[in-house]
């Protein structure tokens, strides 16, 4: 199969990587790279446990089509812990306030907040919602998700 | 009760960390060496003769490894009926029916190769409706049955009937009898990680099955089974779970697609991942069963029920799981949701060339309660009483023993009434119309334990090395709901040690002793009752060795002082109180006398303790202690009677709704879950999974519905299936009831389940307080809700 070769930051990083030029973000992130924390939900761009942050926004890395993250960057759920390996607020406020149950959806979850909450750093509940609205959990009913990125943004402010 | 450190605190779910930082190994996520792809090609009709198959072009793809059909493997049975094969040869009775399946070097080549299988049909007529089925001259789904006999209809030989009182004597009593028919439809668990699964064999084919279901020891029965038809008898098998991505009921039973994966890795002596994409999770993966009642309840002038009578039909789909054993958990609710003397519940299942079904949070009870909570209320608006007065009158109490033989212990029911009536304002708000209404609706659960197997035990293996580190063996499973976080609260308690002391082992059949299934909402009953007592052993473990060795250890310390200290003098201590086990205790990692807990000599760590047991002077000791909990419960005898579970969760919902009478749309205002939850073991996770639960409740009263025509699923993704997401805001208002229960551990009752059970009935009843059309129909949609309006003359 017809390969293509990209170069790109991941989790500030620079990455280059030859894979099939079919190849999804996801894909490379989970097979080249071996980081499987984004996953695979429903393949085609419904539920969001894929997102990853590419060059600041929160994106459905089932949809990106590989030859398109030349030169740009890429944060996934693995690039968010401190380097210390403490947690980034995120991450600690889905643990305390029980925003993860079985945890599949999670990282999809964290990575839209962290896309919101870089740009919005006083979300309102509405605003919170919206930036999840493309991740689906069955588990949380969503409630004590919305409250962790709100506990998230307090303590990041 | 009050003094614990752990037990009742919102601990949060650090010990699940991996969680957030993408470390947690689903199965999705797990490789094996030389791993090969499994992919299944499925029918191209509901129901058809195969005439033949030719997989030559799929044999010649690059990157294939085996290509099986149903001619290749044995003709073995698998299913709570037997009534399938693993592949299908000859006829099939389904969409999903597994026609062919292909293990490649990657999971495209595996598709492509599915492609290029051929498959020539001749299409027979179908049959997709129950009530079409059971007619004579039906298209019979299944010409012969599991042990080859012809077969006469198409109604599965199951004997759903169940008897108590005097039907007949009980409409005597009556001054008031309804009569209403309600109907549930197919629903999809909807877990965000799909199926999957990776089977291994050695080289001596004993197998390892990398898994994630929920019934780690079921699924060993289950392929010993197997085993014994396909020549591989006395093989072991050892289930290995990965982090699971959610379960809802789909990992409860052993599906046909890991029995595939099995043969793949047989045939190819690699191992075989197969992982359904989200198309296959909605056509290919049994869903909740549907169910029609007919529901007929009398009561007497005061509003006391006299009498119940159902009679259900389950469209069973072509082969039987779980779905078809949905009944005996309808059974509690038809037989013991209120006091009512006399019952009679029948239930019939019947073939059809629809998906079949199985397991799905709460089993059967969501749809016996819509039925039981609809017939509720039109029965208190023919008698003329208030529909929550009326369930107040016809309440369980604690000591209750109900017809079913189930034993009410604790029972915080009427708080929970009382708290919708409050929290709703329900006084006010009732009965006022215009669009807006109120609505309820309660459960009965299992909630000590499910007898549904000849043991409802549960194993546990405690260890603690020398360093004060514990090791759990826990034989359940983690699907989401929090069980690791209140484990090790409970063996934090129990064994006076730390939450961040405790490392947890779930789901490998190698390691951990029996257990029935982390199903019917028992884990936090059952492991939590068997953590305690296995703590208790262990504890002593250490408490014998403090015997031994802190005075040992308390004297050489006054040595070491007198050593550097000539003038220190020992001081003159009673050793009486450190000479008995009985007389000292653990708490926060520290050995101390009870009889004097602030002794400034007599207080050791217990790290301190466990290194001297195993290195120290005397005999070298570990410390190990196992436990497994069977609950002294019956199973149902030849009746269906029998006390199933040591207790029982009650709960009530209570829904403030909005209707639109020009669109249909249902928006819900409030909803208030009240449970009796026993006693909350961590107030923030325990409001984790009533918020779930109610979610997944109104998605089940409101949206959520899998469309079959003629047997096709005409929406398996996301865009076309309604599950609720972040923006359908629903305001739930939990209200935990804590009566504490006497054989719960630390009080505790079982509760994964039962937030679903309740909300779509106070749903419905709520949208008839509000526009006074009642719609016996789930979903609640708004093409169901303008239909009634019209037929009622409303909306023209």
């Amino acid at each position: 199969m017809k390969k293509v070769s990209v170069s790109f930051t991941l989790n500030g990083d620079a990455v280059t990587a030859e894979v099939p030029v079919t190849w999804t973000l996801l894909k490379t992130l989970r097979e080249h790279f071996e980081l499987t924390g984004a996953k695979e939900g429903c393949g085609v761009g419904e539920c969001g446990a894929c997102t990853v942050i590419v060059d600041g926004e929160a994106v459905n890395s089932c949809l990106y089509p590989i030859f398109e993250i030349e030169g740009k960057s890429v944060t996934t759920i693995e690039g968010l812990a401190n380097e210390d390996g403490t947690l980034n607020p995120i991450q600690q406020a889905f643990l305390e306030n029980n925003g993860v149950q079985c945890g599949f959806c999670t990282s999809g979850m964290i990575m839209s907040a962290k896309g919101l909450l870089d740009h919005n750093p006083e979300p309102t509940e509405d605003e919170i919602r919206s930036s999840i609205a493309g991740n689906f959990c069955r588990c949380t009913g969503y409630v004590q998700i919305v409250e962790a990125i709100d506990m998230a943004a307090k303590t990041l402010k | 009760m009050s003094d614990h450190l752990f037990v009742g605190k919102s601990v949060p779910r650090t010990i699940e960390a991996d969680k957030v930082t993408g470390r947690a190994i689903y199965i999705d996520d797990m490789k094996r060496p030389g791993m090969l792809y499994g992919k299944i090609l499925y029918s191209k009709y509901a129901h058809a003769k195969i005439k033949s198959i030719d997989t030559s072009k799929a044999e010649k793809l690059p990157g294939v490894r085996a290509v099986l059909t149903g001619y290749d493997i044995p003709d073995a049975r698998v299913g709570f009926l037997k009534d399938q094969t693993v592949l299908k040869k000859d006829v099939v009775r389904q969409f999903r029916d597994e026609v062919a399946a292909v293990a490649a070097i990657s999971p495209e080549i595996a598709e492509e190769a599915c492609r290029l299988i051929e498959v020539e049909y001749e299409q027979l007529p179908g049959v997709f409706d129950p009530f079409e089925a059971m007619k004579e001259g039906a298209p019979l789904v299944h010409e012969v049955d599991a042990r080859g006999r012809p077969t006469k209809s198409n109604i599965l030989p199951l004997p759903w009937k169940f008897n108590a009182g005097d039907i007949e004597q009980g409409r005597k009593d009556s001054a008031f009898t309804v009569k209403d028919t309600v109907s549930t439809t197919w629903v999809n668990q909807c877990c965000m990680g799909t199926s999957g699964c990776i089977a291994e064999f050695d080289q001596n084919n004993n197998l390892t099955l990398y898994n994630q279901t929920n019934v780690i020891f079921g699924h060993v029965g289950r392929i010993s089974e197997y085993f014994a038809q396909i020549g591989l008898k006395g093989k072991k098998i050892r289930i290995v779970n990965a982090i699971v991505g959610g379960s809802f009921g789909t990992k409860l039973d052993t599906d046909i697609y890991e029995f595939i994966s099995i043969q793949l890795a047989l045939k190819t002596r690699k191992p075989v991942k197969i992982l359904f994409t989200r198309e296959e999770e909605f056509k290919a993966l049994p869903p909740r069963q549907p169910a029609i009642f007919d529901i007929e309840q009398g009561c007497d002038k005061e509003g006391n029920l006299t009498f119940r009578k159902v009679e259900a039909v389950l469209d069973n789909g072509a082969y039987t799981s779980w779905g078809a054993t949905t009944p005996s958990v309808m059974l509690m609710p038809m037989s013991s949701l209120y006091r009512v003397p006399n019952v009679f519940f029948q239930a019939t299942c019947v073939y059809t060339n629809n998906i079949y079904c199985q397991a799905m949070r709460g089993y059967g009870n969501p749809q016996a309660t819509f039925a039981v909570e609809t017939s509720m209320d039109t029965l208190a608006e023919a008698a003329g009483i208030d529909p929550l007065e009326f369930r107040m009158i016809n309440r369980n109490h604690p000591g209750d023993e109900t017809p079913m033989r189930l034993k009410i212990t604790s029972c915080g029911f009427e708080e929970c009434i009382n708290a919708v009536k409050e929290k709703l304002n329900w006084s006010e708000k009732k009965g006022t119309k215009k669009g807006r209404g109120v609505g309820m609706a309660s459960l009965i659960h299992v909630a000590g334990g499910a007898r549904v197997t000849r043991s409802d035990g549960h194993g546990i293996m405690v260890k603690v090395n020398e360093f004060g580190q514990v090791d759990v063996i826990e034989s359940g499973t983690d699907q989401g709901q929090g069980s690791p976080t209140v484990i090790t609260q409970i063996v934090a308690e129990a064994l006076g040690v730390r939450p961040e002391d405790i490392s947890l082992t779930f789901g490998d059949t190698a390691l951990a002793l029996w257990d029935a299934g982390t199903h019917a909402s028992r884990h936090t009953f059952m492991a939590g009752n068997a953590a305690i007592m296995a703590c208790e052993k262990a504890k002593r473990q250490i408490l014998d060795m403090a015997v031994e060795h802190m005075p040992k250890i308390i004297k050489g310390g006054f040595k070491r002082k007198k050593r550097k200290d000539p003038d220190f003098v020992e001081p003159d201590l009673d050793y009486g109180l450190i000479a008995d086990p009985e007389d000292l205790d653990i708490r926060d990692r520290m050995i101390f006398a009870k009889k004097n807990p602030d002794h400034p000599h007599f207080r050791i760590p217990v790290s301190q303790i466990l290194r001297e047991g195993l290195l120290g002077s005397g005999e070298s000791k570990v410390v190990v202690a196992e436990e497994f909990y069977d609950p002294p419960t019956e199973m149902l005898d030849r009746e269906f009677k029998g006390n199933l579970s040591q207790t029982y969760a009650f709960g009530t919902s209570g829904v403030e709704v909005e209707v639109d009478e020009k669109t249909g749309e249902v928006k819900i205002v409030n909803l208030v879950a009240a449970h009796d939850v026993g006693k909350a073991m961590n107030p923030t996770l325990l409001l984790g999974q009533i918020y779930g639960a109610a979610y997944t409740g109104v998605g089940y009263g409101l949206t959520e519905e899998i469309k079959v025509v003629n047997g096709r699923v005409m929406n398996p993704g996301f865009r076309d299936y309604q599950m609720l997401t972040a923006m359908d805001v629903v305001p739930v208002e939990p209200v935990v009831v804590e009566p504490g229960d006497e054989d719960g551990p630390y009080g505790a009752k079982g509760v994964g389940e039962p937030g679903l059970v309740p909300t779509a009935p106070a749903i419905a009843n709520a949208v008839y307080d509000a526009i006074g059309v009642r719609i016996k129909d789930l979903p609640i949609t708004p093409e169901k809700v303008l239909a009634a309006l019209k037929e009622r003359g409303d909306v023209c």
